[in-house]
């Protein structure tokens, strides 16, 4: 009786330390060789995996960080700059420096700007709704206030305003772009966030003929180009009928905003200008002085 | 249930045949409503301006021929269809071409159109435009054919596609019937209905012609039994043709639906994919072959059609004989319409149409109707939750699952919804109608297709 449960622990522990000794051969022979930088960026993302970098999650742009050698092409808009210059040291390469950018709404249609001419009672789904009608204002390329970019955001970072009926980017916007890509419509796009999050955007996306487009919309980009002559900088180009302002170029001067006839150029986060009145005064005074 | 029988099924008419053919899987039984059933064909006024936009038919928009100033006569080339699917637009009226702008259309988008200002009535010199009715057909198939692609006839039931298309029968391909819907199958429209009461013999020998154009010896004109004063006519006409007959249907929508009405008549189910030619059949509809009679023997181009104007606020439902191009709101008054109580206008039937975004928005070639509905009934039910009573599948007329197709259409399962056949669908609204939670069943399904006949394109492209 005890032989036989003696004789069961030992075949056991043999059959064990054979297969403990198998294993160990196999595992030499098979090993993956993984650069443990890998896990070292990888520690240091910030594991939101939205894909904001065009990789499929925060492991894949580890790898092909590691893989590439090089910051170029590479970045976190989650993290921004602190945090490309965190893994530069682990690579032991420089981290190239990128301005930080918010997503932008180009479209001012609201409920008041763009009244509604119809009820819409339908499936309130963008992509769904773009096919089907213009939209309740009669812009063909305006918001549809169905909210798809909200529903992608994954950092609360977009609400709807209930009041305009248009979607609104807060400040905690990582600039990952999916609810770029969730707009069927193109409206919102990634800009510059500025210095001291000062940004001048022209807020429409109507390429129609100016009478066209103010049909249906009071705020509508006309393509008149007071803009484009105003501007000291070559930043703003007019194709089809609306008016683009290029961000690199663009000095936040704020000249174009103040020519625009339909106050399509948004400004944000500027101190409030004085009164235009005071300012020819003050002016008239001075001329007096000199 | 109570919504499926408010109008219970007319017994009266079924009694008097034996049994009547339909088509086999799904369907359901709205309330007729054919209010202006009784009502004659009345003309409508010339408009003071009509817009003709240049995308009336399925397929590319054609080519405008015509400058700004020129003046037209009705029937005056404005758009050339270029394209293999396409289809020429004809002057609807006389005048002067004032605009080529882009011009609100019914669903809110600006698409291209001619705006022309009418100045009297004057017809181009080479169109008939007398009552006779011309029974020699002296053209060959050929030449029919050609006749048809010249004088921009499009399918008239409501899907506008170019007819002459559907008459170019592939090498290898054999057509046996020429199959007439006369089915009608949505409620309130009438305008099938009255046009085979009034014009019977003329589009008879539309059928001829288009039998002549196939080749083909035998021609099944397929009608619901609510329309027993049409059935009775077209077969005391039928006699006196070869190879002609009148079948009347069971009350059952969609019949109307070219897969549906083969089924119903020959027991032929066409597979995914595949077209009426492949089971041995052209579809077209009764008022088409009135259109292509008049192209045929009268060499008039498609510049008119007949529209119901119908809806339980309409004073006076009737049925217009229409020239395209005349805004919408113009036909309202003229049948007494009460626009307070209206709260909602639909281009078409109430199953299929679109609602309007732009009352001024134009008759084209595809508008059978224009339908008022109230305000308590313009309203959408409340959206609840699937109760998965699996309703909406046993309506379906193409065997699909509706329910199904919902979910995966808006997770964008794309190369899922293709496997469930999603571009089956004929969005006839069966499932809507039929779902008690008031789902939008069809309206994802719609972006399903989208997005699925995206993804089938641009593999092709590969």
């Amino acid at each position: 009786m005890d032989n036989s449960i003696i004789n069961a622990v030992g075949a056991l522990s043999v059959i064990g330390v054979l297969a403990a000794i198998i294993l160990y051969f196999v595992a030499q022979k098979f090993k993956v060789i993984e650069d443990p930088k890998i896990d070292d960026v990888d520690e240091a993302l910030p594991g939101a995996n939205c894909g904001g970098c065009g990789y499929a999650g925060c492991r894949a742009f580890a790898e092909g960080l590691v893989k590439a050698k090089t910051m170029d092409g590479f970045y976190c808009p989650v993290g921004g700059n602190d945090l490309m210059k965190s893994l530069a040291p682990i690579l032991g390469v420089e981290a190239p420096e990128k301005a930080p950018q918010i997503a932008v709404l180009r479209c001012n249609g609201s409920i008041k700007n763009s009244i509604p001419k119809f009820e819409y009672d339908g499936d309130m789904t963008c992509s769904f709704t773009t096919n089907l009608t213009a939209g309740t204002g009669g812009c063909q390329f305006g918001c549809l206030g169905g909210g798809e970019c909200v529903d992608a955001c994954d950092f609360d970072a977009m609400y709807m305003d209930p009041e305009t009926n248009l979607p609104v980017v807060k400040v905690n916007c990582v600039a990952c772009g999916a609810c770029v890509e969730a707009c069927p419509r193109d409206i919102l796009e990634l800009r510059n966030r500025g210095p001291k999050e000062k940004r001048i955007f022209v807020a429409c996306v109507n390429s129609e003929k100016g009478p066209l487009s103010k049909q249906n919309c009071t705020v509508s980009c006309i393509g008149c180009k007071a803009c484009v002559k105003v501007c000291n900088f070559d930043a703003i180009d007019v194709n089809n009928f609306l008016a683009y302002i290029n961000y690199e170029a663009c000095t936040l001067c704020r000249k174009c905003v103040e020519v625009c006839p339909t106050d399509a150029i948004h400004e944000v986060n500027f101190k409030p200008r004085k009164p235009k009145g005071d300012k020819k005064i003050e002016k008239e005074i001075k001329l007096v002085v000199t | 249930m109570n919504c499926l029988y408010d109008n219970p099924p007319s017994t009266k008419n079924i009694t008097l045949v034996m049994k009547l053919k339909t088509f086999r899987i799904g369907g359901i039984h709205p309330p007729e409503q054919k209010l202006s059933a009784a009502a004659a064909i009345q003309n409508a006024q010339l408009p003071e301006v009509a817009v003709v936009p240049l995308s009336q038919h399925l397929g590319a928009p054609a080519k405008v021929q015509v400058k700004r100033g020129e003046m037209v006569k009705v029937g005056t080339l404005l758009a050339k269809g270029e394209a293999f699917i396409s289809a020429n637009i004809h002057s609807p009226v006389s005048g002067k071409v004032a605009k080529i702008e882009p011009r609100v259309d019914s669903s809110g988008f600006r698409r291209e159109s001619v705006v022309i200002e009418v100045q009297g009535d004057e017809w181009e010199a080479k169109i008939n435009n007398t009552d006779e009715i011309l029974k020699d057909i002296k053209l060959d198939s050929q030449e029919i054919i050609h006749r048809i692609h010249d004088c921009g006839i499009v399918g008239l039931g409501g899907a506008t596609f170019p007819s002459h298309v559907k008459y170019m029968i592939p090498e290898g391909r054999s057509v046996e019937y020429l199959i007439i819907n006369g089915v009608e199958c949505e409620p309130y429209i009438t305008s099938d209905d009255q046009l085979m009461l009034e014009k019977g013999e003329e589009m008879m020998v539309g059928v001829r012609i288009m039998m002549k154009a196939l080749n083909v010896e035998k021609a099944l004109i397929g009608i619901e039994n609510n329309k027993p004063k049409a059935i009775e006519h077209l077969r005391k006409i039928a006699n006196q043709y070869q190879g002609i007959s009148v079948e009347p249907l069971k009350i059952k929508y969609p019949q109307g639906g070219e897969k549906q009405l083969i089924d119903a008549l020959l027991k032929r189910q066409i597979p995914t994919g595949k077209l009426p030619s492949d089971v041995g059949c052209v579809v077209n509809n009764v008022g088409t072959a009135y259109a292509i009679y008049e192209a045929v023997q009268k060499n008039k181009p498609l510049v008119e059609r007949i529209v119901t104007v119908t809806g339980k606020t309409v004073g006076k439902p009737s049925n217009f004989k229409v020239r395209l191009g005349t805004p919408i709101s113009s036909l309202l008054p003229l049948a007494n319409c009460d626009m307070e109580n209206t709260g909602k206008v639909i281009n078409g039937g109430p199953m299929m149409g679109k609602a309007l975004v732009a009352l001024d928005s134009p008759v084209t070639k595809g508008t059978s109707a224009v339908l008022l509905m109230k305000k308590e009934e313009s309203k959408r039910v409340p959206i609840q939750n699937c109760i998965r009573c699996g309703k909406c599948m046993t309506v379906c007329p193409m065997g699909l699952e509706p329910y199904l197709l919902t979910i995966i259409a808006r997770q964008g399962n794309n190369e899922r919804c293709e496997v469930e056949r999603i571009m089956d669908c004929i969005e006839c609204g069966s499932c809507v109608y039929t779902c008690p939670s008031g789902r939008p069943l069809l309206d994802h399904i719609r972006l399903g297709k989208a997005n699925t006949s995206l993804l089938i394109r641009t593999r092709g492209r590969k």
